[in-house]
């Protein structure tokens, strides 16, 4: 699979978080890409997907919502699209489910496609792939320790993946299908790439464990316990380093790691950082290139003891 | 005899005589300990019906009770209370008074999606969650939850805009559930980053709230799926047997 440059250019949707809160995300991918030479093309005028709420109003919303970008990606010359965040990989991927399996999904589709006058996507003609997907088959390990000049020897690492890069099952038809490609009960391309990179991955048991992302304003109090939970394992198995590939996943964290200390007195010292950055420093770019200043949780101090940024 | 796992047994089903003897033995306190019986007086019969008609609800009569969403469910290993197995249970046995004692934590379902990873017969018991959820407020059993009236705020801003503002939606969300946004632990959060943060991002986060990011020609995308959105919600109210919102 490595050297596979299939995804060499790929059309980009970043999606909601990636302009917002996941700011450092957008910027540590950009980066990382532009070190490794893969070309990222923005989709034009694209919308949300529909995140984890819009489907609780009504789910067909959800899909013509993620039909429409793959819809533009399609129109823009492109066979694939990469989305770093779970909540819009996950929902491109099952509305290409939906409109592959279900005729209401379709027409739905149908309708509000030539309603809001565009064309309507088919099922079949694009393929998402996830930031993990993009840099596994596209570099590669091989090609990864070939580009590292900053090892990141000496840092440990839980590879958090959350649950919209594995659940439910049968929108990831790719997965599960033997050696080389991705587990949806122990995935391991995080693990991979930053393993490639010199990190040392810590046995971790939470990797696809909830943080609760969905309510982290709405039921703060499970969220906490939720995120609570993982931070604790993470540091009980011995990580520096929460490793994360989703920005909700991320900001939920960050945030309520805070609120843990604040409303339930439970301090974690464990810090947090998107895969991208960890990579990006890997292949030589600065902490700040990559947005490490703009984590909410301050890894700075810890990279400069491991000499990284 | 003491009752043996009383925690699995809801305490107004459990009745203990202060003071009783029995052919001149005192039994008084937990030594007379009653189980009242299980008695079903009512069912709704078309309760399975009814969840079914709501999305995410389509496949519960699939379920033969094999209980593996409620052994996966992340929100049962922090509340046993929350069962996904026994509601389902209830709904299509149309027990409808047991299923409302938990009515205001069905909401609390995190999606992880868990469950119907682990279901085997497809029954997709997060949409089912959700579905009840749906249920109970438009039954009139619950109030908007908390969770719904984030998912309104965030899909107001998706399908009138056709991209959202996360820190719109976070304002909106406290003011509309009538919450304080000086949360403790936002400011602690806010004011850790302000210290170390480039001026150029605060610049584009002032900037993102001046100029609302949206997609460009949304007009006719936003006025078709509020069109659809409407003829949905007339569509699962009549399901219910309801009149029409404004008749409420």
């Amino acid at each position: 699979m490595a050297g596979d440059m299939k995804y060499k250019k790929v059309a980009y949707y970043p999606g909601c978080a990636l302009e917002g809160s996941g700011h450092a995300y957008n910027r540590s991918t950009k980066a990382v890409g532009k070190e490794l030479g893969l070309d990222l093309v923005e989709i034009k005028n694209w919308n949300c997907c529909g995140a984890m709420e819009v489907k609780n109003i009504d789910p067909k919303i959800q899909t013509y919502l993620s039909a429409r970008n793959l819809s533009i990606t399609e129109e823009m010359g492109f066979d694939t699209v990469m989305a770093p965040c779970n909540g819009c990989y996950h929902n491109l991927k099952k509305a290409e489910y939906d409109l592959d399996h279900d005729e209401t999904s379709k027409e739905v589709n149908n309708r509000l496609s030539s309603k809001a006058g565009h064309k309507t996507y088919e099922a079949g003609k694009v393929e998402t792939i996830h930031a993990l997907d993009w840099i596994k088959k596209s570099i590669g390990e091989d090609g990864i320790r070939e580009r590292v000049k900053n090892s990141l020897q000496g840092i440990k690492v839980a590879n958090y993946y959350g649950c919209m890069y594995t659940r439910p099952r049968h929108i990831f038809p790719e997965k599960d299908q033997g050696p080389g490609s991705e587990s949806t009960s122990k995935p391991h391309y995080m693990d991979d790439i930053l393993a490639a990179a010199g990190a040392e991955n810590v046995d971790f048991p939470l990797k696809t464990a909830c943080c609760g992302g969905a309510h982290t304003l709405s039921d703060s109090d499970t969220s906490t316990k939720l995120v609570l939970n993982i931070l604790t394992a993470a540091e009980a198995c011995g990580a520096d380093v929460v490793a994360t590939e989703c920005p909700t996943c991320h900001t939920g964290l960050e945030m309520h790691q805070i609120r843990a200390e604040k409303v339930l007195g439970r301090k974690t010292n464990i810090k947090i950082l998107y895969f991208t950055q960890l990579l990006g420093m890997a292949l030589g770019l600065s902490a700040k290139k990559v947005g490490v200043n703009e984590n909410f949780s301050d890894a700075r101090s810890l990279l400069k003891e491991k000499g990284l940024g | 005899m003491p009752i043996h796992e009383k925690s699995l047994i809801r305490p107004e089903k459990l009745v203990e005589h202060e003071e009783l003897v029995i052919e001149g033995m005192d039994v008084s306190g937990h030594w007379s300990t009653f189980i009242e019986g299980r008695s079903v007086p009512d069912y709704n019969e078309n309760l399975q019906e009814e969840i079914a008609a709501l999305p995410g609800g389509e496949n519960i009569h699939r379920c033969w009770q094999c209980g593996s969403c409620t052994n996966s469910c992340t929100v049962n290993a922090i509340n046993p209370d929350f069962n996904p197995r026994y509601w389902i249970y209830l709904i299509r046995m149309g027990m409808e008074d047991e299923l409302l004692r938990d009515k205001d934590i069905i909401w609390q379902c995190v999606s992880c999606n868990k469950c119907t990873y682990a279901c085997p017969r497809d029954v997709v018991p997060e949409g089912v969650m959700k579905a009840t959820s749906h249920w109970l407020e438009l039954k009139g059993h619950t109030p908007k939850s908390p969770s719904m009236i984030f998912d309104e705020a965030f899909s107001e801003q998706v399908i009138g805009r056709g991209k959202i503002e996360d820190g719109l939606v976070l304002r909106e969300f406290y003011k509309r559930t009538g919450q304080p946004l000086a949360q403790p632990w936002l400011i602690a959060m806010v004011t850790g980053l302000v210290k170390r943060f480039p001026v150029i991002y605060l610049m584009k986060l002032g900037f993102a709230t001046v100029f609302r990011p949206k997609t460009r020609g949304w007009a006719r995308a936003r006025d078709a799926i509020n069109e659809y959105v409407e003829e949905r919600e007339a569509a699962n109210r009549k399901a219910l047997g309801l009149g029409s919102k404004g008749a409420k």
